[in-house]
């Protein structure tokens, strides 16, 4: 009798322990395509409204941060005002599909700025505005490959080799490590054409919020120099928020 | 000929006076023939590098969307280099010049970079390319300037790191090898410049057979736009460089303006005080039979005579000096660039014979017409009261 207890109470563990198993110790683990489905469904939104704090380390180990607060819609329209230090506080960018306006209250001018400078640095950061306004589904732009499996973090990531569909994308190649459970993207490594390995991005903390997983904090690493990196740094944020029309226009940034 | 000798005479008489105001009106023309020669002289070293190094001297064509003034618009002027110019790009008389922008990674400091690509071949700029011709075992041969290697703390056979984006925006990044770093007094090939061979750049940037702006030879005949490229000319090129070169003339014509007037004021005070004090003279020359006009010729070839006497003077102390600017140069205390000029730290006064001569003309006219003006007095006069010194 004891016995049978015993197995039974085995069983049940074991059904457990099998039911709650991250995904990858399945047989049927998701395909690479399922893969960043999902992570885009964690990642991609249509809209947010978001207050976040950039911590930029020089050489040197001097930090600067920037707070500022920001409305996105859709892939390639959002607004960024600056809410301090108190020297760039008002400042806004707006982007609106390729284009970048700027606004200096203390100018009280708006500068229209090509294209080009979204490939710039951001205040000295490891962040170019592209990366920082990134929203595009990874779906959409990469082909996946399952590479491995691996432990990242005391988690079970998956680890995927994305390659570029299309000529026009920034970094031909990258390196993702997909939490296997969360399905956000735990430790990311960008590299150039020539296989040179440029940007290093780690999510250091996240925040499930409705319903999907989301980074709350993400340390980016440019490669190539020895600067000490640049923490992002999302203190809040909501998504699928109506973003009135207006707001996403360049009268608004004199408002 | 006899009141030529007596204004020499009566001249001659005042002794020092006349001798100071020699001097004084001696050290203006000298100083202004310098100071014009040393304008004149940075102004023809500035064109003359620019046509050297950068430019070339048959004008250049620009790519419609390449404006030299937005570093924003580098990144998409670029287009097929025409067919016709083969024959001239292989001939080294035509050469075109790719560029980017990207950032290259000395000590892991990242720095904006202007990436250019010229050919190895080319023979009309005085750039160093071809030492960037068939470098073995060197994918990515890299040649830069001084100002550049001096401020990244780069030399020659050193290891960089450089990042572009392609024509699509795709990131690329290379180890390039400096091969070379040239020492030009023109600071835009140098600062913040880094130079490629055209082929290897093209590659890089996936733009084969494309060109930003291409640099004619004297002798190619072409002088108009062609077929999605826009002809500049060596006037359109260098009209920012002689504006400004006109600027800093205006403000030198300045300051010998006020020089000259300091001259010129001590002869017109010398003509007052000499025909208020030469007053029985006057009246003494007139009872003689000399006529008012002859008398107003008289003091003011007294006059004129400071001016052909500092001229001599001029010339005789100047001499040495004026050579000794002209061959050894003025050596200034910083290089040229630190004002924005492509100069070297040496400047070599240029004497033409419109500078001489326009100088010397200028100056004699007005000591005459300052000699004269005081001596316009002398025709209210009358003998009598002359006489008795009223």
């Amino acid at each position: 009798m004891m016995e049978n207890k015993l197995i039974a109470g085995l069983a049940g563990v074991a059904l457990v322990l099998l039911f709650n198993a991250p995904q990858s110790a399945c047989a049927n683990a998701p395909t690479p395509e399922q893969i960043l489905q999902r992570v885009d469904a964690n990642m991609v939104f249509e809209s947010a409204i978001s207050k976040t704090s950039m911590t930029i380390t020089n050489r040197r180990g001097r930090t600067t941060s920037i707070i500022s607060k920001s409305w996105s819609k859709g892939e390639k329209n959002a607004l960024v005002e600056y809410l301090a230090p108190a020297r760039n506080k008002g400042t806004k960018m707006l982007m609106l599909d390729d284009e970048l306006y700027t606004y200096s209250p203390a100018a009280d001018r708006i500068i229209q700025i090509s294209g080009h400078l979204l490939r710039q640095s951001v205040s000295g950061s490891d962040l170019s505005y592209e990366d920082m306004m990134e929203n595009d589904a990874l779906l959409e732009v990469y082909d996946a490959v399952l590479d491995s499996e691996e432990v990242w973090d005391g988690r079970n990531c998956f680890v995927l080799a994305l390659k570029a569909k299309k000529m026009e994308i920034a970094y031909p190649s990258r390196k993702v490590w997909i939490d296997s459970e969360r399905y956000l993207p735990l430790k990311e490594e960008r590299y150039a054409k020539s296989g040179k390995l440029l940007k290093k991005i780690e999510i250091r903390d996240l925040v499930r919020t409705q319903n999907r997983w989301y980074p709350r904090e993400i340390f980016f690493k440019d490669m190539l120099s020895n600067g000490q990196g640049t923490i992002y740094r999302i203190e809040e944020i909501q998504f699928g928020v109506d973003i009135p029309e207006h707001l996403l226009t360049k009268a608004a940034l004199r408002r | 000929m006899v009141l030529l000798q007596l204004a020499l005479k009566n001249i001659m008489g005042a002794k020092l006076r006349t001798w100071l105001n020699i001097f004084v009106l001696a050290m203006s023309f000298i100083l202004i023939v310098w100071g014009k020669a040393i304008v004149v002289g940075m102004g023809d070293q500035i064109i003359d590098a620019m046509k050297d190094v950068e430019l070339g001297y048959g004008g250049q064509l620009w790519h419609p969307d390449y404006d030299e003034e937005d570093p924003l618009t580098i990144n998409d002027a670029h287009g097929s280099i025409p067919d016709e110019l083969v024959p001239g790009i292989e001939a080294g008389q035509i050469v075109p010049i790719l560029m980017a922008t990207g950032n290259i990674y000395p000590e892991g400091k990242v720095r904006s970079v202007l990436i250019r690509g010229i050919s190895p071949d080319q023979q009309i700029l005085d750039l160093p390319s071809s030492v960037l011709k068939d470098r073995k075992g060197v994918d990515y041969p890299a040649l830069i300037g001084k100002r550049m290697a001096r401020k990244n703390n780069l030399a020659v056979g050193d290891m960089v790191t450089v990042r572009w984006r392609d024509t699509n925006g795709v990131f690329d990044a290379r180890e390039v090898e400096i091969v070379h770093i040239m020492n030009t007094v023109v600071y835009t090939v140098d600062v913040g410049q880094i130079w490629f061979p055209l082929e290897t750049l093209q590659k890089m940037l996936v733009m084969p057979n494309e060109a930003t702006i291409i640099a004619l030879g004297k002798d190619t005949g072409i002088a108009g736009d062609l077929t999605g490229w826009t002809y500049k000319s060596l006037d359109d090129l260098l009209a920012n460089v002689l504006e400004l070169l006109r600027m800093k003339n205006g403000g030198g014509n300045i300051m010998y303006g006020i020089m000259f007037s300091i001259a010129l004021l001590a002869i017109f005070d010398t003509q007052v005080l000499s025909i208020f004090r030469r007053k029985k003279e006057i009246g003494t020359l007139m009872a003689l039979g000399l006529t008012r006009n002859k008398v107003i010729g008289l003091f003011t070839l007294e006059g004129s005579l400071h001016g052909a006497l500092a001229f001599i003077l001029g010339g005789i102390l100047g001499f040495p000096f004026f050579r000794y600017f002209a061959v050894k140069g003025y050596a200034m205390p910083i290089e040229g660039d630190e004002y924005g000029f492509a100069l070297g730290n040496v400047i070599y006064a240029k004497y033409g014979a419109d500078l001489l001569i326009g100088t010397t003309l200028l100056l004699m006219a007005t000591v005459v017409l300052v000699s004269y003006l005081p001596t316009r007095r002398i025709s209210k006069m009358t003998p009598t009261n002359a006489l008795r010194g009223r």
